[in-house]
């Protein structure tokens, strides 16, 4: 019998943040949301594989200055990204003494990593971990789709990678918010090829991982506060919303979508709504959090998405998996 | 999601994206490349007043409107252009340069030689063999055709 939703009974909390943005980011809603911006999206590196790398590092350090720690407190780094190898991570949190996982779960990386710390923090197995990731624009363009000068024209249905980095520190149970339950999405494949339509890709994962969570749970979608996807972006997140209301479930009141949260999607002509590891990540670190903290959101399912896709595998005509992680988070003890 | 097949989800996927405005992106690309056509015309034109030949000019033209979008590509100008033009630039030997400059400049980082000398064609290399291909087949269909 698979194990599906997986209660944390020791609730570890969520420690301290540290998010990193770019340009466009900064101009966005949530603008304001970021410890640390960049205006020329460098952050002082000559290629863009190292301004992602740098990013982490930087997030990493916000975090851990944040929650007054130093390196040597954290038991475990659990980081991914999107570039060829998870580079940007590898490169990034090297001068970090701390023993590294890198994961690959493309722009759902956040929830995966959160995930997996939760639950080794939970066991106590670690006492304190952390989850990070990246993506960044220009590093993301240029590995799937074209070089950044190049005046090609992008579909409507396509998103924009976010430039920005978030970590997130977790340690045993103290003060809220805590990460109460998980649920690991299942690799899911409704035959999309189209790299430039991902929010319709993922979208089938998405509604996988909150059946099932609703199914085993035996909640309804108006218990929560409100129901996070990391970056479904304008196409996905109506399919997830009309799919799921076929099946009987209503997410409609409470669902908000990062990628749609992040900019402007008008004003900043970013078409389908922002994308990419840094996407979800950003806006749980640097906006759900704290509007939990302010107790403005007691009770929040965080689901992100991922397109799990090289674009050697699209040329070859194959169709895009999507992944989606499930994370409870909840300022409450019960 | 259960209940559809993959195939109904495709269509039911494309079904609901959104779709480009064919009518306006049409009408910015025959007005810029349009745009760009009158250019040459101009340029056709002052060089034949500079007392060029006919030859020089037909070389000129062209060389010039490369360099130009070449220019504005490293300038990081040409791809805003782009982005309201669409095919107007794309089409025109201005498309042509910007695909090839645009990977000369990203690859950089690699190296001259893996970097930008492996990578300078990666857009206009299909162009430039597909391109070479047909004008041979043509070479070929002509000279059949001549033979009688």
């Amino acid at each position: 019998m698979q194990k599906g939703v997986i209660q944390l009974k020791h609730k570890p909390s969520i420690l301290s943040v540290g998010t990193v943005g770019g340009k466009k980011e900064h101009d966005g809603p949530l603008g304001k949301m970021f410890d640390h911006i960049d205006e020329t999206d460098t952050f002082g590196m000559p290629t863009w594989e190292q301004s992602e790398s740098e990013m982490q590092r930087i997030a990493l350090n916000t975090a851990m200055e944040a929650g007054g720690m130093k390196i040597h407190d954290i038991d475990a780094i659990f980081a991914g990204d999107l570039i060829n190898q998870c580079t940007s991570s590898g490169y990034g949190l090297a001068g970090f003494d701390v023993p590294f996982f890198g994961l690959f779960g493309a722009c759902s990386t956040i929830a995966e990593g959160l995930c997996l710390a939760s639950m080794l923090v939970d066991s106590g197995k670690f006492d304190r971990a952390a989850a990070v990731t990246s993506s960044h624009n220009c590093s993301a363009e240029r590995q799937f789709r074209y070089p950044l000068e190049y005046g090609g024209q992008r579909p409507p249905t396509a998103q924009w990678t976010v430039t920005g980095s978030a970590a997130l520190i977790l340690g045993q149970h103290d003060k809220p918010p805590y990460i109460t339950e998980v649920l690991p999405g299942r690799v899911t494949d409704k035959g999309i090829n189209d790299a430039n339509n991902m929010g319709a890709a993922m979208a089938p994962a998405a509604i996988d991982t909150l059946k099932r969570y609703f199914t085993q749970s035996k909640k309804s979608p108006d218990e929560f506060s409100a129901i996070f996807t990391g970056d479904l972006g304008y196409e996905g997140s109506g399919i997830l919303i009309d799919l799921l209301r076929a099946e009987g479930i209503d997410i409609g009141r409470v669902h908000h979508d990062c990628g749609l949260m992040i900019y402007d999607r008008e004003r900043q002509d970013m078409h389908a709504g922002g994308s990419g590891c840094g996407c979800g990540a950003t806006v749980l670190a640097g906006h759900i959090l704290p509007r939990m903290r302010e107790l403005a959101l007691t009770d929040v399912l965080f689901v992100a998405t991922g397109a799990m896709m090289s674009p050697g595998a699209v040329q070859q005509g194959l169709t895009i998996p999507g992944i989606a992680h499930l994370v409870h988070i909840s300022m409450s003890e019960g | 999601m259960t209940n559809m097949d993959d195939a109904a989800y495709k269509k039911y996927a494309a079904k609901r994206a959104a779709k480009s405005n064919l009518a306006a992106d049409c009408a910015k690309a025959f007005f810029v490349g349009g745009l760009i056509c009158c250019i040459g015309q101009g340029l056709h034109d002052i060089y034949t007043w500079l007392g060029m030949s006919e030859d020089n000019v037909k070389a000129l033209v062209p060389m010039t409107l490369v360099f130009l979008a070449a220019l504005l590509t490293g300038l990081n100008v040409f791809d805003n252009i782009a982005k309201f033009a669409g095919a107007g630039t794309l089409v025109p030997i201005t498309g042509f340069s910007n695909a090839v400059v645009s990977p000369a400049l990203d690859t950089k980082a690699e190296g001259f030689i893996l970097g930008v000398g492996a990578k300078i064609f990666t857009i206009a290399g299909p162009v430039i063999l597909y391109g070479t291909l047909a004008s041979v087949i043509y070479g070929v269909i002509k000279y059949i055709v001549g033979l009688f």
